[in-house]
């Protein structure tokens, strides 16, 4: 049913001034809805796909296209201002974008909710555990309402528990918005579980060497990470980790 | 004899300059600044009594050694004829000094024109050295062509200048102005610039991809994001301000209002010790007073989000 793609990557290649190559020559295309996700070994130029996709740096060669105005980046660390509270936080983009005050508090408010962060409104950063910055932090980009997402290694830092938990937050949040998304990590559960396809990179310079449909129906339990189709899924994929790696 | 041993050392200006040199140069960053408001975060309800006592006992019993020592010099080390001219024992000082009306209002005269001098001095530092580091951080080129200066600025005995700045500024209230200002502009201008470049890359990003002006940028993170930075800074040149001021006093003498510079060298020359001590004291009350002032504004600012700048959940 998807007709235009989200992001849509030709012949990617970047390269720094230092010389080094980190992506060369990546194809890469997701449709409206997709969850990709992108697993390698660290320094593999997968935060600089992201960059790419979202503008931030520009492309050596090769040519990156969003089919979207509405992009949520979710960045390693929280990026949240320590001198504003959780509200304010997540008032910020709209704030940048120029939206009136009223309606940003109600849309605020309404991502708040949405990412479980109710009660924690006046709350600074200081005062909040790091899975719940990463909640407040996924908030402030979900009132972007994006349409695609990109997730640099959000969850890197936190422990598995909290992982899992918010594995499972962001998966209800895809199911209720249908956002497509593109996510970094270097886990190869979190992958699988997480995505409709996952991607393997290969270490420096980057490249795409391995392309996995994933396919569990949404919404998915936790359990699914113990049946032996997972098993033999995130098997393979690991394998050509390795395979990229050496 | 020792009237001739005091007015030799009475040379005050390469006794000051070095005391001035390692005050300015102890603290060339934000890094060197210490926070310590154990006594200013609120404490837990029951250990608080405690931790009163345990915040203020240590540097009470300093305090109570620092006063006998004093006496010890003053009665047992030296003999009584010294005594008056080099250390006058603590009550003296203060009966003479404070206890006299006349004395203690030619005294509060002085340190009210020194309290303006280095008020002035330190508004028109932090306006200049703000707008400096502000300038200095939107543009690669500004920063570059200014900093190495900001940093001569520091390095030259502001001391060695005063006598220059009387000749062209007459002796009065700007002259002292401005040796306050030069003397408080360095700290002010280093760590603003240092609070503003060190936001964090990711918050940077965060702005650009939603395509931030430079103001915006700037009041809306670079700003609060420097303004722990700010603080410290602001700290060490309210300090800075009160010396400028009283050295400038204590060069130019001259000008309608003596303040307490210029009262310390009337007392110095008259050998009024007890005066010049009960100056001495007021002066670095003044010092104090300011320094924690702005401790105190900057724990009110920003104490609240600013991890290092309170002790977490103490």
């Amino acid at each position: 049913m998807p007709t235009t793609a989200a992001l849509s990557f030709t012949g990617v290649e970047k390269r720094f001034p230092d010389g080094t190559v980190a992506l060369r020559d990546v194809d890469l295309s997701i449709a409206a809805g997709e969850f990709v996700t992108v697993v390698g070994p660290s320094g593999c130029g997968k935060s600089t796909l992201l960059r790419i996709a979202s503008g931030l740096t520009a492309a050596s060669a090769g040519t990156s296209e969003v089919g979207t105005k509405r992009v949520g980046y979710v960045f390693q660390d929280a990026t949240l201002l320590p001198w504003r509270n959780v509200q304010a936080n997540v008032e910020l983009l709209s704030e940048l974008d120029g939206m009136p005050k009223q309606q940003r508090t109600s849309v605020a408010a309404a991502a708040i909710d949405l990412v479980g962060l109710k009660g924690f409104e006046k709350h600074l950063p200081r005062a909040l555990s790091g899975g719940m910055k990463m909640r407040a932090s996924l908030a402030r980009s979900l009132t972007l309402d994006p349409e695609l997402f990109l997730f640099d290694e959000p969850f890197g830092a936190l422990d598995e528990i909290t992982r899992e938990r918010l594995n499972d937050e962001l998966l209800r949040l895809f199911v209720a918005k249908g956002f497509a998304a593109l996510f970094i990590t270097h886990s190869v559960n979190e992958a699988v579980y997480l995505s409709t396809r996952v991607l393997v990179m290969s270490g420096r310079p980057g490249r795409i060497v391995g392309d996995y449909e994933v396919p569990f129906a949404y919404p998915r339990e936790p359990e699914l990470r113990f049946t032996p189709e997972f098993g033999e899924l995130a098997g393979r994929v690991s394998a050509s980790l390795r395979e990229g790696h050496s | 004899m020792s009237v001739q041993d005091v007015t030799s050392t009475e040379k005050e200006p390469t006794l000051t300059g070095k005391e001035l040199a390692v005050v300015v140069t102890g603290e060339p960053g934000p890094a060197a600044a210490t926070d310590e408001p154990a006594a200013v975060t609120a404490g837990g309800a029951p250990g608080r009594g405690k931790a009163f006592l345990a915040a203020l006992l240590p540097p009470g019993l300093v305090f109570v050694a620092f006063i006998g020592l004093w006496y010890l010099v003053s009665y047992e080390l030296l003999d009584p004829d010294q005594r008056e001219i080099l250390v006058p024992p603590l009550h003296e000082v203060l009966q003479v000094g404070f206890f006299n009306h006349d004395n203690l209002v030619e005294l509060l005269g002085g340190l009210w024109q020194t309290t303006m001098v280095a008020f002035v001095g330190l508004l028109i530092a932090v306006a200049l050295g703000l707008a400096t580091a502000v300038a200095m951080s939107q543009a690669r080129w500004v920063e570059r062509s200014l900093f190495p200066y900001a940093v001569v600025l520091q390095c030259i005995p502001i001391l060695a200048l005063v006598p220059l700045i009387g000749f062209w500024l007459d002796f009065g209230f700007s002259a002292r102005v401005v040796v306050c200002v030069l003397i408080s502009l360095f700290p002010i201008i280093t760590n603003t610039l240092f609070g503003l470049q060190s936001v964090e890359p990711g918050q940077q990003d965060l702005f650009t991809l939603h395509g931030a002006s430079r103001w915006t940028r700037l009041t809306k993170l670079q700003f609060p994001a420097a303004l722990p930075a700010v603080f410290t800074g602001l700290r060490i040149s309210a300090g800075l301000s009160v010396v400028g001021a009283v050295v400038g006093d204590l060069f130019f003498k001259q000008g309608e209002n003596p303040g307490i510079g210029s009262l310390i060298g009337l007392y110095l020359n008259r050998l009024l010790q007890q005066q010049l001590f009960a100056a001495i004291i007021l002066s670095s009350a003044l010092g104090v007073v300011v320094f924690w002032l702005f401790g105190f504004l900057g724990q009110r600012a920003v104490g609240s989000w600013h991890v290092t700048s309170s002790r977490d959940g103490r």
